[in-house]
């Protein structure tokens, strides 16, 4: 039977960590399941297991004139209730899972997981948000784009522990979040879509667009939303066959027991396409 | 390891592994078989427990992480007024067909209730939404809950 170990603070994790190569254990939501066995035995942990989820030290929230910082262990519950987070992030937020796992369910959970249903990844793709890592004595920081490899896989060395999600503020007044999933309620994404618009008078003057669930990592890209950028919103809507056939190309979806393929991109594109002839207007 | 938890109101001490799952625990230890397994994945609502007057799912909350946390089961709530107003509501809109889920309706109503003692219909479906009945079609349950929630009046 495998060691756990219920840490009494950030530091003493860390050191556990850098010890054991152990598996970090937050809400447990993904891991339970990931885990489980039938017949009420104890779940399947091959290694020392260190439960971090009670730490007040991942449990902050501060914000300051720059940035929010949130860590790691917040609940969604946590999340919804400080006034702090950005509002995408909790319209997306409240709609991920029902009240039992919000209660538990950690972001730096929903991020390390890495899964492309993951929720919190395409807002905080869009957020510009970035990522600390922590071990003895060393930290760094990563955009969270570069800290997701794949599906399923992140740069997370084995005695690094996520400790912060840093989402700089930014200003958008058009925002326009969709999750599609096959209920309305507790179901996983087959498709999210977020699009965030700073308009000014006929100016689109910053966006953000990002798609979940419908390649092996989050779509965004900076390249297209720099072209959309800057334009009068009556140039935009004669872009958007052109901006839909470049994001079209990005989307790669597979099929799987959710969705397929085809209705997945289909469904992307027409997102998209609402986000723009909409939404942003 | 021992772990030490308030179990229904009264300090329960378990010597066993910390990533046993509260379910487990609940039902085999201390006989709770009000505590049903449906999915044992968190998706059906069943295994619903209150931990610290917040719900959980104890199919997949390991033992270890409730020390020292204060547990209430459906047997332990069934002590309560709160709970008879809502067994009175869910009898009288016809809330319970195979009884399965009831329990863990009864705790997410309680969860529910306890912030938001007088819920909007919308308000009742989302607070639910993590619970799953394979018979009534959920529209008994809801009535039963605005009910419980009208003729409690002053309990939550
Ligand atoms: C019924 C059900 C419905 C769900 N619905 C949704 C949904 O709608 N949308 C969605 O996105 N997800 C959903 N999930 C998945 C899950 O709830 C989320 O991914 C959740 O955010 C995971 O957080 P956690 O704290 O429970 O993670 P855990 O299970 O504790 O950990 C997940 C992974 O991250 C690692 N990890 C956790 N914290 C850290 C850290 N600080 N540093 C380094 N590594 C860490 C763990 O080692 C593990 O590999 C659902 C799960 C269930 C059971
Ligand atoms: S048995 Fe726990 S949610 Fe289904
Ligand atoms: S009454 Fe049978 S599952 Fe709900």
């Amino acid at each position: 039977m495998v060691d756990t170990f219920k840490p009494q603070s950030l530091q003493e994790a860390v050191d556990v960590l850098s010890d054991k190569g152990a598996i970090l254990f937050a809400g447990g939501t993904d891991l339970m399941v990931q885990r489980r066995r039938r017949g009420g035995l104890i779940p399947d942990f091959d290694r020392p297991v260190i439960l971090i989820g009670h730490l007040k030290e991942l449990k902050e929230i501060s914000n300051s004139t720059r940035e929010i910082r949130i860590g790691s262990c917040c609940t969604y519950t946590a999340l919804l209730s400080h006034k702090a987070v950005p509002e995408i992030l909790k319209t997306c937020v409240s709609q991920i899972a029902s009240p039992g796992i919000r209660n538990r369910g950690t972001i730096g959970g929903n991020i390390c997981n890495a899964s492309p249903a993951g929720d919190t990844l395409p807002v905080l793709y869009a957020l510009d948000a970035s990522v600390i890592l922590a071990r003895d004595n060393k930290e760094r920081v990563l955009p969270i784009e570069k800290f997701i490899k794949g599906p399923g896989t992140t740069v997370l060395e084995a005695d690094e522990l996520l400790t912060r999600i840093i989402i700089p503020h930014s200003s958008f007044n058009k925002f326009f979040y969709k999750k599609v999933g096959t209920r309305a309620y507790n179901a996983l994404s087959k498709i999210s879509f977020t699009g965030l618009a700073l308009k000014k008078l006929r100016a689109v003057e910053d966006v953000r667009i990002a798609f979940g669930a419908v390649s092996p990592t989050v779509v965004r890209s900076k390249d297209i939303e720099a072209q959309i950028r800057g334009k009068d919103i009556d140039a935009i809507q004669k872009m958007i066959p052109e901006i839909l056939s470049h994001y079209s190309k990005l989307i790669d979806p597979i099929s799987d027991q959710r969705s397929n393929r085809r209705y997945r991109k289909t469904v992307s594109l027409n997102l998209l396409n609402s986000f723009l002839k909409n939404y942003m207007l | 390891m021992e772990i030490n938890f308030i179990l229904n109101g009264k300090g329960v001490k378990v010597k066993t592994h910390p990533l046993r799952r509260l379910l487990d625990v609940l039902r085999e230890d201390f006989d709770l078989s009000g505590v049903k397994e449906g999915c044992g994945e968190g998706e059906c609502g069943a295994c619903a427990v209150l931990v610290d007057g917040e719900l959980a799912l104890s199919c997949i909350t390991p033992v270890g992480s409730v020390e020292g946390t204060s547990v209430v089961t459906i047997e332990g709530y069934r002590e309560t007024a709160k709970y008879r107003a809502l067994e009175e509501a869910f009898s009288a809109t016809g809330a319970v067909q195979c009884g399965f889920c009831t329990p863990g309706f009864i705790i997410a109503a309680e969860s529910l209730l306890s912030k938001t003692p007088r819920p909007t219909p919308n308000e009742i479906r989302e607070a639910i939404s993590g619970n799953l009945c394979r018979c009534t079609g959920y529209s008994g349950i809801v009535e039963g809950i605005k009910r419980a929630s009208e003729r409690g009046e002053g309990l939550w």
